[in-house]
């Protein structure tokens, strides 16, 4: 059962981020990402201090204030004349290192290990438990993740064509009147919640590769945007059920396995994929210039 | 406190281990300005991040803690993501950023299982291999510390020499091949000595914020010149300032780690540079622009004033009309 319960957090995890990570991709915002994941950790703390609880609201509430917050510096530096990968860079080390710091002063009333902060504990998913009327009804994580992937699910479900001409083609959306700075907002509001509900169960590294690998990986496979969300979903679960399994077989960390196995099946859809793998486009090269010497 | 700041001063080996981190910083700031100008501020993250496996790895082969294998494991993993990352990006529409973070996650994932794969090992020696995370420069010996310094110093020593060629390579990478430097071996030279910076930083920093060293002095430092030699002077001396002063508040409490006390204290330095630089500076637009309001205002005042004097009669109606 416990097992069950680990696969099925980091599947919800690995849903709600390559869900939201296929738009990051194609944006080309993925360090964006990876700097939300990171900076979220001050927020976590201090909405901990100040609530003196692990109430999922409270830790919510403070890592999205921060995640935007984020985002806003970012891109106030750039437009201050910052490169934009060097303000990425400046913001979100501070932010962490902000984190980090509060954690190892405040390490008696943060319940959080810095370890723990890289790549997370899911192993205690299973018995951090919630009751309702009485009854056990499964882990904490579990309904966070789920209520959160519901939540993406549903804004991006609504607006779909709107984020989709956003990715694609920010200019015609302004254009066409749909209020793109907006729809940034929705989007960056949303991965700082999802990497907030993320944080506590694998931890900053994870939530990274869940945003990024999956996404990528689909991205080399269809050339449609359903589509794509549909592959790195899967991919995303896949690789977390695998990397559970080698991390039983290896005795070592489960978020990090999870990261290998989707950096495996990365490249192996690098290397494979009928439409832009190396492998076949190499085939087809050869194949086409025998014809042509032929 | 101000006993004790004393007496860590007078003690040789703290002496050293200061000696070190500011070296560091200093090497640091300056390659950090190169990597800025060409736009590769991130890829300092990526290789401080890739960094770790080649560590684990080079550990679980030797056994040993020696500054010297990390170095090549670190050195071996480094170059195999920047190859990576080229590599996917120039072979599939993959963009930068996607293979950036693709082969940061994956690459510290790995290094995760290895470490935890060397912790349950339990071979005894691992001890404070969990501190190149966050770094803890107090818990350096001493021989490291001073391959620490000495790496460094090269560094920095190696950027002096090379700075002309590094120069054009940031502005101008088409008129450097053009003129014969062969801009391809430069470009993985420099990425080289980044890596090295990156490694011969875990101990006291950590992987996971060596990277803020390597671009937060850089930015402070461009916020205040134009040219590339004060700024990276400037970026050298911002860099030494957050080594030294990371080092010296970390040696203050025992649980704190140095990395990120140091990312602070570039910070800081930042947080001023934006503030108070001259012309770029938030300060000094604000005054620039009430010096403007104040001089267009004067000078409209002086035109209606004239335009008074010449049409008395008139003056009320045109103001009207603007």
């Amino acid at each position: 059962m416990n097992d069950f319960w680990i696969i099925l957090t980091a599947s919800l995890v690995a849903c709600s981020c390559s869900l939201l990570g296929c738009f990051l991709v194609l944006r080309r915002m993925a360090m964006i990402g990876d700097a939300i994941s990171h900076s979220v950790l001050p927020g976590i703390v201090i909405a901990f201090l100040i609530s003196g609880s692990r109430d999922s609201f409270f830790m919510m509430l403070g890592a999205s204030v921060i995640g935007l917050l984020t985002v806003f510096l970012i891109q106030w530096f750039n437009q201050s004349g910052v490169q934009s990968d060097a303000s990425i860079g400046v913001v979100f080390t501070a932010l962490f290192a902000l984190g980090v710091l509060l954690v190892s002063v405040f390490t008696r009333q943060v319940d959080l290990d810095l370890d723990c902060v890289l790549y997370g504990e899911i192993i205690q998913v299973p018995w951090e438990t919630i009751q309702a009327f009485g009854i056990d009804i499964g882990p904490k994580a579990v309904w966070a993740l789920g209520l959160v992937l519901t939540v993406s699910l549903l804004v991006i479900g609504l607006f779909y064509k709107q984020f989709k001409i956003c990715a694609f083609d920010p200019a015609m959306a302004a254009a066409v009147g749909i209020p793109v700075a907006l729809f940034h907002y929705l989007l960056m509001g949303l991965v700082s919640v999802t990497t907030v509900a993320s944080f506590e169960s694998v931890g900053a590294i994870l939530v990274v590769g869940m945003l990024v690998v999956p996404a990528a990986t689909a991205y080399l496979l269809t050339e449609k945007l359903s589509l794509m969300i549909v592959y790195s979903m899967i991919v995303g679960v896949l690789s977390a059920v695998l990397g559970y399994g080698m991390a039983t077989l290896l005795d070592a960390s489960i978020a990090g396995c999870m990261i290998t196995v989707a950096g495996v099946l990365f490249v192996a859809a690098f290397l494979l994929s009928p439409s832009h793998g190396i492998v076949w486009r190499k085939l087809k090269q050869r194949t086409q210039s025998k014809r042509l010497a032929a | 406190m101000f006993a004790y700041l004393f007496d860590m001063l007078r003690d040789p080996n703290a002496q050293w281990i200061l000696l070190g981190s500011m070296l560091l910083g200093l090497s640091s700031g300056v390659l950090g300005s190169f990597a800025y100008l060409r736009k590769q501020s991130l890829m300092g993250d990526a290789l401080a991040h890739a960094a770790l496996p080649g560590v684990c790895i080079a550990f679980m082969l030797t056994g040993s803690k020696s500054i010297f294998f990390f170095l090549i494991g670190a050195a071996a993993a480094g170059l195999i993501a920047t190859f990576g990352i080229g590599y996917v990006t120039r072979h599939s529409r993959i963009k930068q950023d996607s293979a950036l973070g693709i082969v940061l996650s994956v690459f510290f994932g790995v290094g995760i299982v290895l470490l935890t794969k060397i912790q349950h090992g339990g071979s005894g020696n691992q001890s404070g291999l969990d501190k190149f995370l966050f770094g803890q420069a107090a818990s350096m010996v001493l021989s490291d510390v001073i391959t620490m310094a000495v790496v460094a110093l090269i560094l920095v020593i190696l950027c002096g020499l090379l700075f002309k060629e590094f120069k054009l390579l940031s502005f101008d990478p088409g008129f450097a091949k053009g003129i014969g430097l062969p801009v391809a071996a430069l470009d993985q030279f420099m990425m080289f000595l980044i890596v090295v910076a990156v490694v011969v930083g875990i101990q006291a920093v950590g992987v996971v914020l060596m990277s803020a060293l390597l671009i937060t002095p850089a930015v402070s430092a461009r916020y205040w010149t134009e040219k590339l030699g004060v700024m990276v002077v400037l970026s050298g001396i911002f860099g030494a300032i957050s080594g030294f002063v990371g080092t010296l508040v970390s040696g203050l409490g025992s649980n704190l780690p140095t990395g990120p006390l140091s990312v602070l204290a570039a910070t800081a330095l930042f947080i001023v540079s934006v503030l108070f630089a001259p012309k770029r500076g938030l300060a000094a637009k604000v005054l620039e622009r009430l010096a403007v309001k104040r001089t267009v205002l004067r000078d409209m005042q002086r035109q209606v004033q004239v335009q008074s004097v010449r049409q008395p009669a008139h003056g009320t109606g045109e103001e009207g009309g603007l």
